[in-house]
């Protein structure tokens, strides 16, 4: 009995050790899945990176419900992972009640802001993101009409709406930019349906470039475009380029890859705090390949570059939406 | 407002009432007949999810489309099994049935396509391409009516026809023959039609069994024929709407096509905020026209504008007299 006890204990100790040894870092997806072809998966595709590069091993988890968040987050932490990168402003309120019972295990979210000790907050300049892809907008559309289509009506896509205009708006100030909520709950991320009429309607009020930040109603919109005569449409988060090649004109891409292999590499104990991820730091762009290469002539290409520059070194300002819950270029 | 903008309007109402359209023609087949039909929803969902994965395959839209009736057929059959054989509660099981769908057409499409829950994009013959009716072309030019031939009534897929022809189609069945007769009747009162010695149970298993072929060409026209492809929970609670708009009918066929334009038309008319910043002397929020067909149902539903009464034995599992 003895003996077997101690058997135990030993077993139990070297558990222990071996829990805290690992120190695996672990990434959680959020509700949209690992291969949404965008957000996510892009979320992934750094970690992937990361993994193959150092040789190392990752814990991941993908959400299936609202209910488990909080769940697998301290199961995560539990098991010793660290750090902990979770994708999506979502885990905000999970992450600042979990966060303070784990002060050892270092944090990283992306897309929210959490004021713990523990945590990373990466936040991304969409707006600077959506400026570019707004001057090619204004610059490949023959009707001065330009379209937006957004998901759900939230802060973070009148952000990308706002930046999107204010680009719009620099390149030909007379132009007319319409914007589109496709809702005001989560399932207006998934109505390609909805999304399509309104790329419709926005067509027939004389759009002819419209760009889509609105998740899986994006595929609806980029579909309507590819569909109609003479329609372009612009991707996010992902280069969707690829999806109708000759009809995408770009793609708004938030490289979510970056953040994550970065956290991955600076590894337990980083350095914790706001991040943003702008033009500065590769953190959003515009996708530039074999798909579009049509659309975008090289003086296109060179004008956004060197916008995307003076807005990288400070000398030109994107009107930020979070910084006064107002778009002085569009009327919501 | 001009008139090819009226047109564009109208042209959207019809392609947004056509899911709406058939969906609810189901919801009163189902109904009429005494069963409770919460499942429009997941019918449509899996018919929208198989009809894609299947013309994806395939490449044929028809097939598709037989997948697509198949796969919510199978959804009508087990609600048929546990509301009518089971006489579980039919609400319940149409929930559960809900749930099912939501949850197994993305397993599934992430198993086949691992593309995060969705079928990939359809091309060509995959996809039901718009009809052009005849003479549409050369009729354009007359005024008034051209437009509205050529650009209203043409040019869709051929499940909106066949949403629009469903419509005297169910008015016939259900007040001219004597299948619907009987059908009625059996939501009704069944015990007077047991007694006259038809079967309550095959009445109530057709009257299902013709729910789920009507979602089924509704779930295939949203992802072949509006959309290109499967996303998941693409229905958007349409099958809920369209429950409101059998409410708002008041179980009747010619009322459904009306109830179901309206509703289509509200959905339009959200979409083109320029449009709805003319008409409204006022500033009237999209959201508030997105809601307007709940709103209208709860009225009419509270008795302010006549009365709508469900089939007497709606809901009620039939047990025949020991």
């Amino acid at each position: 009995m003895t003996f077997m006890r101690s058997i135990l204990g030993a077993a139990a100790t070297l558990a222990l050790v071996a829990g805290t040894a690992a120190a695996d870092p672990a990434i959680i997806f959020d509700l949209g899945g690992k291969f949404d072809k965008s957000f996510n998966e892009s979320a992934y595709t750094g970690a992937k990176r990361w993994a193959e590069a150092n040789g190392g091993e990752f814990r991941e988890i993908e959400m299936q419900s609202e209910a488990q968040r909080e769940q697998a987050l301290r199961r995560l932490a539990e098991a010793g992972s660290n750090p902990i990168v979770m994708t999506g402003f979502a885990f905000g309120n999970v992450l600042g009640e979990v966060a303070p019972d784990y002060p050892d295990t270092s944090f990283a979210i992306i897309d929210a802001v959490v004021e713990q000790p523990n945590v990373r907050s990466v936040v991304f300049s969409e707006h600077e993101g959506s400026y570019l892809v707004g001057m090619l907008a204004a610059k490949a559309s023959a009707s001065g009409t330009v379209g937006f289509i957004g998901g759900m009506d939230i802060p973070l896509i009148r952000k990308f709406a706002c930046g999107y205009a204010e680009g719009v708006l620099a390149v030909n100030p007379d132009a007319t930019v319409l914007s589109n909520m496709t809702g005001t709950t989560p399932a207006a991320w998934n109505d390609p349906v909805k999304g399509s009429e309104l790329t419709k309607a926005q067509i027939a009020q004389g759009a002819d470039v419209i760009y889509a930040a609105a998740g899986g109603t994006g595929v609806g919109v980029l579909q309507a475009a590819a569909d109609a005569d003479s329609v372009l449409s612009i991707g996010v988060d992902s280069n969707q380029n690829h999806l109708h090649p000759g009809k995408v004109l770009t793609s708004m891409v938030k490289r979510v890859d970056n953040a994550v292999e970065k956290a991955f590499n600076d590894g337990p104990g980083f350095e914790t705090g706001v991040m943003v991820m702008g033009l500065a730091n590769d953190g959003v762009g515009f996708a530039l390949d074999d798909n579009n290469a049509e659309l975008v002539s090289d003086e296109m290409a060179a004008e956004v570059n060197a916008a995307a520059e003076k807005i990288a070194s400070g000398e030109l300002s994107v009107h930020d939406y979070y910084s006064d819950n107002a778009c002085p270029h569009l009327q919501f | 407002m001009d008139f090819s903008t009226l047109i564009q309007i109208l042209d959207s109402t019809l392609r947004m009432a056509t899911p709406l359209l058939l969906a609810c023609l189901a919801g009163l087949f189902s109904e009429r007949s005494g069963i409770f039909d919460i499942g429009l929803e997941a019918k449509m969902l899996i018919s929208a999810f198989f009809s894609a994965a299947v013309a994806y395959e395939t490449g044929s839209v028809w097939l598709g489309l037989l997948a697509g009736i198949g796969s919510s057929l199978v959804f009508a059959a087990i609600h048929g099994v546990a509301s009518i054989t089971f006489r579980g509660n039919q609400l319940i099981s149409g929930v559960a049935l809900n749930f099912l769908a939501a949850g197994m057409t993305v397993l599934i499409a992430q198993n086949w396509f691992q593309q995060g829950g969705r079928t990939p994009s359809l091309m060509g013959g995959a996809r039901f391409e718009p009809l052009t009716l005849p003479f549409a072309d050369s009729l354009a030019a007359v005024p008034i009516f051209g437009p509205l031939y050529a650009e209203l009534l043409s040019g869709h897929s051929i499940l909106v026809y066949v949403a629009l022809l469903a419509v005297p189609a169910s008015w016939w069945v259900l007040f001219r023959t004597r299948f619907g007769l009987r059908l009625r009747a059996v939501g009704e009162n069944p015990a007077a039609v047991d007694t006259a010695g038809v079967s309550v149970v095959a009445l109530r298993y057709s009257a299902v069994a013709i729910a789920g072929l009507l979602c089924g060409i509704a779930g295939a026209y949203m992802s072949t024929g509006l959309g290109a492809g499967f996303v998941k929970d693409m229905t958007a609670g349409r099958g809920y709407i369209a429950l409101a708009a059998l409410i708002f009918a008041k179980w009747r066929p010619w009322y459904a096509l009306s109830a179901c334009l309206l509703f289509g038309l509200l959905q339009a008319l959200a979409l083109r905020t320029d449009v709805v910043a003319r008409i409204f002397p006022f500033e009237m929020p999209v959201q508030l026209l997105d809601s307007l067909p709940y709103i209208l149902t709860v009225v009419i539903l509270a008795g302010f504008v006549g009365k709508a009464i469900p089939p007497r034995a709606g809901g009620t599992p039939y047990v025949k007299e020991r």
